[in-house]
C-alpha cells in the first residue's frame, strides 16, 4: 500500500532525507521514530505529494507521488503535526468544507461527520466554535478531518501528542479498529510506548536516514541484546558471586543484586537458584528485565552518534 | 471547458470559506463598514467645506477638481485593505499551520491560488465600489455643480480594480517567501510604497485634467491603467508560478544570508551542468560552462531577435515620417559633405574617430551590465525597452539617409564588425537579461524561485563576462587598429 524506494530530498545544499526505503502492507502500521529535525515530516510531505522528492520513488495506494499527486492526495488522510484548524468555524461547517473538496455528497458527508464526531467523543462540542475547543479536542477533530473521505492510507504526525490519557486511548483504539478495517498507517511519534503497542513495523530515522527498521522484536534483539535477568537477595551477594559467574554472564552487580545475560533461562535459572540456595543465600526475586522500545531507541541513537563521530573524524 | 469549470468551482469553495471567515472577523468587518458607509459621507462633507472655502478666495477650479479626487480616495482606501487580507489569507494561514491540511487535499495549486486571490479581493472591492457609489450619490444629490462623467467614473473604477490586483498579486509573492505575518507586513512596504507613488501620480492627473474635455489627462489615465495591468499580470503570473506546495512549505526569506546568496550566484556563474558542478579553469569555462548557459538561453533567443528587428523597424518607420526628416546634403558620404555637417565634421579628425570608437565600446559594455541589473528588478522588461533606444536610432538613421537619396553602403561596410559581432552579443545579452524575469514568472519544473533566479543571473553574468566583454573588446580593437586606419587611407 505504501512503497518508498530510495527517497531523497535536498533543500539547496541541505540533505533533509537520504535514501529512505520501506514498504507498508495493507492493514499494517509503520511507526517512524526519530528526534526533531530527523526528516520525518519531510518524508510525510513527500508521501502526500506536497514536496517533490529530489530522487527516488514512492507509491501510495498504487499511485506515484510525483506523477499522480491528485490521486495520491485523494487516497490519503493526513494529520499534520499542528492541528491547523479554522478557529472561527464550527466542527460540522469545517468538515463540510473539507468533504466538499473531496466531492462527497452532502447527505453522506453529514452522516459520516456525525458518526466520526460521535466515535471521537466530540458530539457535545458540535455547536461550539473550534477556537473554544481544548487542545485534545482540536487534535481529535483534525483526525476526524483526516478520516472524512474514508481514505485507505492514513499518515498521522504525532496523533496523540496533545491528548489526555483518556483521549489518547480513544484514538489508539480507533487506530486499532481502523487497522482491522484494512487501513494502512504511517505514524510519526515521540511516544515510544504507543509505537510499541500499535506498530507492526518500526523505523528509526536520524539525520535524514533510516538507521534501524524492523518489528519490535527484531529491533530489540539487534539493539538491546539478549534478555537480561535480575536477581535480588537478602543480605550480601559477595560470597555467591563466584558461583553465579560460573553459570551465567554477569552484566552489572550491586551489594544485594545482579543482572545477567542468559542464553537459556529455562536451563540456567533453576541451576543458579539451586546453587545459591545451597550456599545459604536467601533469594528474594529472580525476574527478566523488560526491554522497551525506549531502550532500543536509545541504543540505536547511541550507535548512530558513534558512527557520526567516526565519520567526522575521518573527514 | 468542463475541466476549467470544475477547477473554478473548487477555487470558489476556497473563496467562499475565506470570505465568510473575513466577514466573521470584526477587525476586517469594522473597517469595511466604516469605509463603505461613513467614509463617503465624511469625504462629501469635507468636499463641501473645501468648496466653500476655496470659492471664497476665488479658487473655483480647485473645488470642482477636489470632487473626483476624493472619489478616487474613497475608492482606494478600502482596497488598501486587500493587502492586509491577502497577507492574512496567504501567510497568515501558513503561520497558523492551517495551510498544510489544505495542501494535503487534491486541490491543485492553481485552484488554491485563484480561490485565495479572489477571497482577498472581493471584500475590499465590495467596500470600495459601495463607497464610491454612496459618495457619487451624495455628490449628485448635493449642491455641487460638478457632475460625474461616465468615462472618469469608469476609469477610477478600473484603476481601483487594477490597483487591488497589483496589491493582492504582490502580496502573494511576498507571502510565499515568508513564514510569518510580521515578516510579510514588513516586506509589504515594497508594495505599498510604489502604490503610494502611483496614487500620487493619478491624483495629479485627476487634479490637473479631470474631465473628458482633457483628452491628454484621460489618455494618461488609460496609459497608467495599461501599465499597471501589465504589472498586475506579471505579478499574478509570478504568484501563480511560485504559489506551489514546494515553494510554500520549503522556503523562507525571513532571514537573508548574503554569503549564501553570493555563493549560490557564484556557483551558478561557473556552473558546467544542472547539478551545480563548477568549472575549475578558463579552458573548462569555455569548453563546458559557456556552452551550458548558451543551451539554456537559446530557446528564448527569438525574443532578442524579434526585439532587435522590431526596434530597427520602429526607428525606420519613424525616420520615414516627414515630420522627423532633416534635410541632409546629398553628398554627405563625401569629404565635402561631411565637412558641411556639424555632426559629422569632427569625425574627419583621427583622434575624434578613435574617441568615438572608444565611446561606442564603453556604451556597449555598460549596456551588458545595465541590462542585467535592470532585468533583475523589472521582470526582465527593461532590457527589452533599452534595445529599441539603441537599435531604433540605427533604423532611424538608415531611413533618413535613404529618404535623402544618400547611399548607405559605406556606412554599412564600416559597420560590418558591429553586425557580425556586437549585434549578436547584444541580442544574446538582451535575451539573457530578459530571461531573469521570464524564469521567475514561470518557474522551470523542480526549481524554486531562488534557484531559478540564481540560475538566470548566473547565466547572464557568465555570458556577459566570458562572451560579451571579449567579443566587444575584439570588435573595438578591429575598429581601432584596422578599420580606422583603413578609413583614413581611403578618405584621406
Amino acid at each position: 500500500m505504501i512503497e518508498a524506494k530510495q527517497l531523497r530530498k535536498v533543500f539547496d545544499d541541505f540533505v533533509a532525507v537520504e535514501d529512505i526505503t520501506f514498504s507498508v502492507g495493507t492493514g499494517e502500521l509503520l511507526a517512524v521514530l526519530g528526534p526533531n529535525g530527523a526528516g520525518k515530516t519531510t518524508t510525510v510531505r513527500m508521501m502526500t505529494s506536497i514536496l517533490v522528492p529530489t530522487s527516488g520513488t514512492c507509491q501510495i495506494a498504487g499511485f506515484d507521488v510525483v506523477k499522480q499527486p491528485a490521486q495520491v492526495r485523494g487516497h490519503v488522510g493526513v494529520l499534520t503535526e499542528q492541528h491547523g484548524l479554522y478557529e472561527r468555524m464550527k466542527a460540522l461547517e469545517y468538515l463540510d468544507f473539507f468533504g466538499r473538496i473531496y466531492h462527497i455528497d452532502r447527505d453522506t458527508l453529514k452522516k459520516d461527520a456525525l458518526r466520526l464526531m460521535e466515535r471521537f467523543d466530540l458530539t457535545d462540542a458540535l455547536d461550539r466554535r473550534i477556537g473554544d475547543y481544548s487542545k485534545g479536542m482540536k487534535q481529535k477533530l483534525s483526525l476526524v478531518r483526516a478520516l472524512i473521505h474514508n481514505p485507505p492510507v492514513l499518515l498521522l504526525d504525532e496523533p496523540t501528542s496533545a491528548m489526555d490519557p483518556q483521549s489518547s486511548k480513544l484514538v489508539r483504539d480507533a487506530i486499532i479498529e481502523l487497522q482491522k478495517d484494512r487501513r494502512t498507517f504511517l505514524i510519526t511519534t515521540h511516544n515510544l510506548a504507543e509505537a510499541q503497542a500499535l506498530a507492526n513495523q518500526i523505523a528509526i530515522i536520524r539525520r535524514g536516514r533510516i538507521v534501524a527498521r524492523g518489528t519490535f522484536e527484531e529491533l530489540r534483539r539487534r539493539f538491546a541484546g539478549e534478555p537480561l535477568m535480575e536477581l535480588r537477595v537478602n543480605g550480601s551477594l559477595s560470597g555467591a558471586l563466584e558461583a553465579a559467574a560460573g553459570l551465567v554472564t554477569i552484566q552489572e552487580q550491586g551489594e544485594n543484586w545482579l543482572r545477567f545475560i542468559s542464553q537459556q533461562p529455562e536451563r540456567d535459572n533453576p541451576a543458579l537458584l539451586a546453587k545459591l540456595i545451597g550456599l545459604g543465600v536467601e533469594v528474594v526475586t529472580l525476574a527478566p528485565i523488560t526491554q522497551t522500545l525506549e531502550d532500543v531507541y536509545l541504543n540505536v541513537v547511541k550507535e548512530d552518534e558513534a558512527d557520526e563521530r567516526i565519520q567526522r573524524i575521518a573527514q | 471547458m468542463k475541466e476549467f469549470s470544475a477547477s473554478l468551482s473548487n477555487a470558489l469553495l476556497i473563496t467562499r470559506r475565506e470570505v465568510r471567515d473575513s466577514f466573521r472577523d470584526w477587525r476586517i468587518l469594522g473597517p469595511i463598514i466604516i469605509m463603505t458607509f461613513l467614509f463617503p459621507y465624511v469625504a462629501n462633507a469635507l468636499a463641501g467645506e473645501m468648496i466653500d472655502f476655496v470659492n471664497f478666495y476665488g479658487g473655483g477650479v480647485i473645488s470642482t477638481r477636489a470632487i473626483p479626487f476624493l472619489l478616487m480616495v474613497v475608492g482606494f482606501f478600502p482596497v488598501s485593505l486587500s493587502l492586509v487580507i491577502a497577507l492574512e489569507t496567504f501567510v497568515g494561514e501558513k503561520e497558523r499551520r492551517s495551510l498544510e491540511p489544505l495542501l494535503s487535499t487534491p486541490l491543485t495549486n492553481w485552484e488554491l491560488y485563484v480561490g485565495k486571490t479572489l477571497a482577498a479581493m472581493i471584500p475590499p472591492l465590495l467596500a470600495s465600489m459601495g463607497g464610491m457609489t454612496i459618495y457619487l450619490l451624495f455628490v449628485v444629490g448635493g449642491s455641487a455643480a460638478w457632475r460625474p462623467q461616465a468615462v472618469l467614473v469608469v476609469q477610477i473604477a478600473i484603476l481601483t480594480l487594477v490597483q487591488t490586483l497589483v496589491m493582492v498579486a504582490g502580496s502573494v509573492v511576498v507571502s510565499s517567501q515568508t513564514t510569518s505575518v510580521r515578516a510579510a507586513n514588513l516586506l509589504a512596504s515594497f508594495i505599498l510604497v510604489p502604490m503610494a507613488i502611483v496614487l500620487q501620480a493619478e491624483a495629479a492627473i485627476v487634479f490637473v485634467a479631470p474631465d473628458f474635455n482633457s483628452p491628454t489627462g484621460v489618455a494618461f489615465l488609460w496609459m497608467m491603467m495599461g501599465a499597471m495591468f501589465v504589472v498586475a499580470v506579471l505579478l499574478l503570473r509570478m504568484g501563480a508560478s511560485i504559489f506551489n506546495r514546494e515553494e510554500l512549505l520549503g522556503r523562507s526569506i525571513d532571514s537573508i544570508n548574503p554569503k549564501r546568496i553570493a555563493a549560490g550566484i557564484w556557483r551558478s556563474f561557473l556552473s558546467v551542468d544542472d547539478s551545480g558542478h563548477i568549472a575549475h579553469s578558463l579552458r573548462e569555462v569555455y569548453a563546458r560552462a559557456v556552452p551550458h548557459s548558451l543551451r539554456r538561453v537559446r530557446p528564448m533567443l527569438w525574443v532578442g531577435v524579434v526585439t532587435f528587428i522590431g526596434a530597427f523597424a520602429f526607428g525606420f518607420f519613424i525616420g520615414n515620417m516627414p515630420a522627423y526628416q532633416p534635410d541632409l546634403p546629398p553628398n554627405l558620404m563625401t569629404l565635402e559633405g561631411m565637412t558641411q555637417l556639424q555632426i559629422t565634421a569632427p569625425f574627419l579628425e583621427q583622434a575624434h574617430r578613435d574617441q568615438a570608437i572608444g565611446d561606442v565600446y564603453g556604451f556597449h559594455l555598460r549596456y551588458l551590465f545595465v541590462a542585467i541589473a535592470l532585468g533583475m528588478i523589472s521582470f526582465g522588461v527593461a532590457p527589452l525597452l533599452m534595445m529599441p533606444v539603441m537599435v531604433g536610432v540605427l533604423g532611424f538613421a538608415t531611413a533618413i539617409l535613404l529618404a535623402n537619396g544618400i547611399t548607405i553602403a559605406p556606412i554599412w561596410a564600416a559597420a560590418i564588425p558591429h553586425l557580425l559581432f556586437n549585434v549578436p552579443v547584444l541580442i544574446l545579452m538582451t535575451t539573457a537579461s530578459f530571461r531573469m524575469g521570464a524564469l521567475v514568472t514561470k518557474l522551470p519544473p523542480g526549481l524554486t524561485l531562488g534557484q531559478a533566479w540564481n540560475q538566470a543571473l548566473g547565466d547572464a553574468l557568465k555570458l556577459g563576462v566570458f562572451v560579451g566583454v571579449p567579443v566587444l573588446t575584439f570588435t573595438y580593437l578591429i575598429e581601432l587598429l584596422i578599420l580606422s586606419p583603413l578609413v583614413r587611407a581611403v578618405v584621406g
